[in-house]
């Protein structure tokens, strides 16, 4: 069964207004921006956001009114320095408050991992000592080891470099949170670079990173991780994370920046057309020995 | 072969470089460790490793500039592309040797705080928070931070414990069940600090060439101790300051901006 949709569509049927949202669990790379971006232009509100750090991703999403809750180890702009909306919503609630729930990585992925193996909580030694034990009601200290309680995204959105209509999705490189976000959450969100057959898929399930039942919709969204970088498509654009560090210090600056690169941009394929694709796209192509799957 | 013609920010590169020993297993992190790990890759320790919590392992450095562990390069001719549970569960196993971590604030007994200026409920500065820094601060054999030596950022006490270092003093972590061994030096712009064996209050082991000891004394927010046999922090030599130029020719962690 194709699973097929535009980003405007997944949002809009599997986004709704107070859902937790797992994106950008891969850190650095393949953050599904293009979605993060539907969401803003869509209105939503009160949404709890999931991830370990999803670079200025959260940080827009903050801006853009969206947000009500963080559940994350790290908001800001990871080459820039801090997230300067995350900044104004916490220490001013604008452009409204925030609650913060504090993790470190692999507190945020053990969380997941609980959710996604059914687990009441995962006992750790991570977390011994720090103050994040204070601040974070998720996390208690029992019998000398940590507990942490699942943590459960209605969706998960993750952006894979090629997935068929059914929401298999190979995605490769490091993998980060991905897995165990999309096996906690109720439903997956694919967006892909490519859109391929299910024979290119089945060809290597050892690379198929969630299985299809966890898969609500599939978005065909070339360059939707744009600026994150995308292992043998897209470099990372720095000087857009800086530009963006830069007009986003105040409300205003934001304001401008966010009607500029989102809220004037009907979809990801216009916002392309402002983006220098020539000089971002890998060139040089590195391809893995294929593998042999025979059988008799 | 020394040189004078460096930034601060290389000199510390070239201090965290000399902190890697070889054939050790190195959580590298982000920024100035970066380039610490291929420095030392290049020179000293040809047999380290490194693995970058995202989930990645390396032995070689990668060959062109990353603005963050998770660029393309970082992950051609990795030796371990993976999960980051995976990479973490090395950590919690206790195999990895040395561990980097940034932070805004640090303590005389070592603990960073890389979350909130202020009350929680309503700090005056949100910063970003952990990432894995208190991942590594806990579960690390040792580590190192790296930072701007200015009086609010090494305090008497850190209001907010993000990543546990030597807690209130010798003795607390293993007290508090942590499994690591602690920060082994703080490497600012001015000096390096040290803890003794077994935990305890950083003191100044040794002074970057052309600081005075007042200096360093003035900008740090406690009667901070000095090592009686204090020395000179050795200046990067030729060869550390070209790997580090090699890998970020545009200077773009190690020059002010």
């Amino acid at each position: 069964m194709s699973k097929l949709a535009t980003m405007a569509e997944a949002v809009a049927r599997y986004v709704p207004d107070g859902a937790s949202v797992a994106i950008g669990t891969a850190l650095e790379p393949a953050i599904p921006f293009a979605a993060g971006h539907e969401i803003i232009r869509q209105q939503r509100r009160d949404l709890t956001l999931i991830g370990p750090i999803s670079d200025s991703l959260f940080d827009q999403l903050i801006g853009g009114g969206c947000v009500a809750r963080v559940c994350a180890a790290w908001v800001g702009n990871v080459s820039e320095g801090l997230g300067h909306c995350y900044r104004r919503a916490t220490e001013q609630s604008q452009p409204r408050p925030l609650q913060v729930h504090d993790y470190s990585n692999f507190s945020i992925s053990l969380a997941l991992w609980a959710a996604a193996w059914g687990s009441p909580y995962i006992p750790t030694r991570t977390l011994l000592g720090s103050d994040i034990l204070r601040t974070n009601p998720d996390l208690n200290l029992r019998d000398g080891s940590v507990q942490v309680r699942p943590v459960r995204p209605d969706v998960t959105i993750l952006h894979a470099q090629r997935a068929d209509a059914e929401g298999r999705a190979h995605l490769w490189g490091p993998l980060g949170l991905s897995e165990e976000a999309g096996l906690a959450a109720s439903h997956a969100i694919v967006c892909c670079e490519e859109l391929v057959t299910p024979e290119v898929i089945l060809s290597d399930p050892n690379r198929v990173l969630l299985p299809e039942t966890k898969v609500v919709a599939v978005v065909h969204e070339p360059g939707g991780t744009h600026p994150a970088p995308l292992q043998g498509f897209w470099r990372r654009d720095h000087s857009h994370y800086r530009e963006y560090a830069a007009r986003s210090r105040t409300a205003q600056g934001f304001q401008e920046w966010l009607e500029e690169w989102v809220l004037a941009v009907s979809d990801r394929r216009e916002y392309m057309t402002k983006v220098d694709t020539a000089g971002l796209r890998v060139r040089r192509h590195l391809h893995s020995a294929p593998v042999d799957y025979g059988d008799e | 072969m020394a040189t004078s013609e460096y930034t601060p920010q290389e000199l510390m590169v070239a201090v965290a470089a000399r902190e890697i020993r070889d054939g050790e297993l190195v959580f590298v992190g982000m920024r100035l460790p970066i380039l610490a790990y291929g420095v030392a890759r290049s020179t000293h320790a040809p047999h380290a490793r490194a693995l970058y919590e995202l989930g990645l392992m390396r032995d070689r450095p990668p060959t062109g500039f990353l603005g963050t562990m998770g660029d393309p390069p970082n992950v051609t001719g990795a030796i371990w592309a993976t999960r980051m549970s995976n990479v973490m569960a090395l950590l919690a196993q206790g195999k990895v040797d040395l561990g980097f971590i940034g932070g805004a604030e640090v303590d005389r007994f070592g603990n960073l705080n890389t979350s909130y200026i202020g009350d929680p409920a309503r700090p005056a500065t949100k910063l970003p928070g952990s990432g894995g820094g208190a991942d590594i601060a806990i579960m690390a054999k040792r580590w190192v931070t790296l930072m701007s030596h200015e009086r609010r950022r090494l305090v008497d006490r850190v209001g907010y414990v993000t990543s546990p270092g030597h807690g209130d003093g010798a003795g607390w972590r293993v007290r508090n069940g942590l499994t690591g061994g602690g920060p082994a030096a703080i490497v600012t712009t001015l000096a390096v600090l040290r803890f003794p064996a077994g935990g305890g209050e950083a003191y100044m082991a040794s002074i970057h060439p052309g600081v005075a000891v007042d200096e360093v004394l003035q900008r740090t927010g406690w009667e901070l101790k000095v090592a009686d046999n204090l020395r000179v922090t050795p200046e990067p030599t030729a060869e550390e300051l070209a790997h580090m130029r090699r890998l970020d020719p545009e200077g773009f962690w190690t020059r002010s901006r």
